[in-house]
């Protein structure tokens, strides 16, 4: 009873991650599936059952699910142009899979019991380094040394740029460290306060006497949250793959 | 109770398994290794597959409505050209038979005018017959009126015992009638 209370008030217990199936360790690395692997495999499988189901259909007058893929495929194309351009458009499946891989954990997540994978800052420092890596190394590779431009904006008095390039190199090296931060924060925090107010709600209710007047407030609020944290599920997602968008196109076009 | 309540929750945060779950390190290799192999496999089945696809479909829609539209402004035209025919055919049509109206009515005036002069000399030639009669029949009764006189005259001398010869007796009522 001591140990299930346990569990149901502590915030943290949401974001254990445990072994399902053991695997390793393989070259002394742990490589075991676990609960954070499945749920990132639901959300993969979800992806790719929805949208290839469209795709594959693919009727000219579109049904309603293959509408709403579509509309997905449309919301990300003009993404990936309107803050990278026409070129960009040659990273859209890389934003796409960005966007819907994240959006589909984000709201995974939102489902009581669920494990949250972007909760995890392994999980977003790695998609985070993916993407400044693929800004770095395709930004070399197209515009070779010229992509240093981007440290050193045009048009300014030299002077300048004696406190200008320090700053754009700092402001380049906090890109994938913000971009992993706010994703995972943002996750971490919400479902810890929808989590809190959830518990706090039933804990006051059992606690009976006058704490069962203020029970409702608390499961008002946890509702309340609970809408917040939809808007933030999708909204982080569209903040992260839009910031790749910005910064693909910084690759594509360094002199700004 | 509130307070006991807190507590237990911050035992359980840091008591449960040592570490704050997202930092804990044991799951970082789990959760990389997995990562990878599940995105990675995401985007080649996405990007070789299921988007050129989508995208493919969303391409033909947009051509096969823009071969629709344009079919569709053809058509429009044609009808257009055929409105504009059928109004040609119609004021052509229009003029044929005014002219056809204006031909049969001015062929029956025409006859309606020859009836008329017809019948309008038949009544004249009639009119003057028929004066023509009337005179002829009238002079006829002014000489028997005067033969009348005549005879009446020699009765009436005949009573009173005086013999008078015919000419003397027309002459006589001649002379008389002509005051």
């Amino acid at each position: 009873m001591n140990l299930s209370f346990r569990q149901i008030a502590d915030p943290m217990h949401q974001f254990e991650v445990k072994k399902l199936i053991e695997i390793g360790p393989i070259g002394g690395l742990d490589l075991s599936f676990t609960n954070a692997s499945f749920y990132m495999l639901l959300g993969c499988v979800l992806i790719v059952a929805f949208f290839g189901m469209a795709a594959s259909r693919g009727k000219l007058v579109p049904s309603r699910m293959q509408s709403i893929a579509e509309i997905g495929y449309g919301f990300v194309a003009d993404m990936v142009r309107g803050a990278a351009g026409e070129e960009g458009l040659k990273f859209f499946p890389f934003v796409f899979t960005l966007f819907f891989f994240v959006f589909f954990a984000n709201m995974i997540g939102m489902v009581p019991y669920a494990f949250t994978t972007t909760s995890h800052l392994i999980v977003t420092a790695a998609l985070a380094l993916l993407v400044i890596s693929i800004v770095i190394f395709y930004g070399f590779y197209k515009n070779g040394l010229k992509f240093l431009k981007l440290f050193a904006p045009a048009g300014a008095p030299w002077p300048i740029y004696l406190l200008l390039v320090p700053i754009e190199v700092i402001s380049f090296i906090a890109r994938p460290v913000t971009l992993a931060l706010r994703l995972f924060a943002n996750m971490l925090a919400g479902h810890i306060m929808l989590k809190l107010f959830a518990g706090f709600a039933v804990t006051l209710a059992t606690l009976g006497g006058a704490y069962i007047v203020i029970a409702p407030l608390a499961f008002a609020m946890g509702v309340a949250l609970n809408a917040l944290e939809f808007l933030v599920a999708g909204l982080q997602a569209y903040v992260f793959a839009i910031l790749t968008c910005v910064y693909l196109n910084d690759a594509l076009h360094p002199a700004h | 109770m509130l307070l006991s309540f807190a507590a237990e929750a911050a035992h359980g945060a840091t008591g449960g398994s040592a570490a704050f779950p997202p930092f804990d390190p044991w799951h970082f290799p789990s959760q990389l290794f997995w990562l990878v192999i599940m995105f990675g496999g995401l985007y080649i089945v996405l990007s070789r597959f299921v988007l050129p696809k989508l995208g493919g479909v969303i391409e033909k829609r947009g051509d096969t409505i823009a071969d629709s539209l344009d079919e569709a402004a053809r058509l429009d035209e044609q009808a257009k050209e055929a409105k504009r025919q059928q109004e040609l055919h119609l004021a052509e049509a229009r003029s044929k038979a005014r002219e056809t109206a204006d031909k049969a009515r001015d062929k029956v005036e025409a006859e309606i005018a020859a009836e008329t002069q017809k019948v309008d000399a038949d009544l004249a030639t009639r009119l003057e017959e028929a004066e023509a009669r009337i005179r002829k029949v009238r002079s006829e009764a002014l000489s028997n009126v005067d033969s009348i006189a005549t005879e009446t005259t020699q009765a009436m001398l005949a009573r009173f015992g005086v013999s008078v010869s015919e000419t003397d007796a027309k002459a006589a009522v001649q002379r008389a009638t002509k005051d």
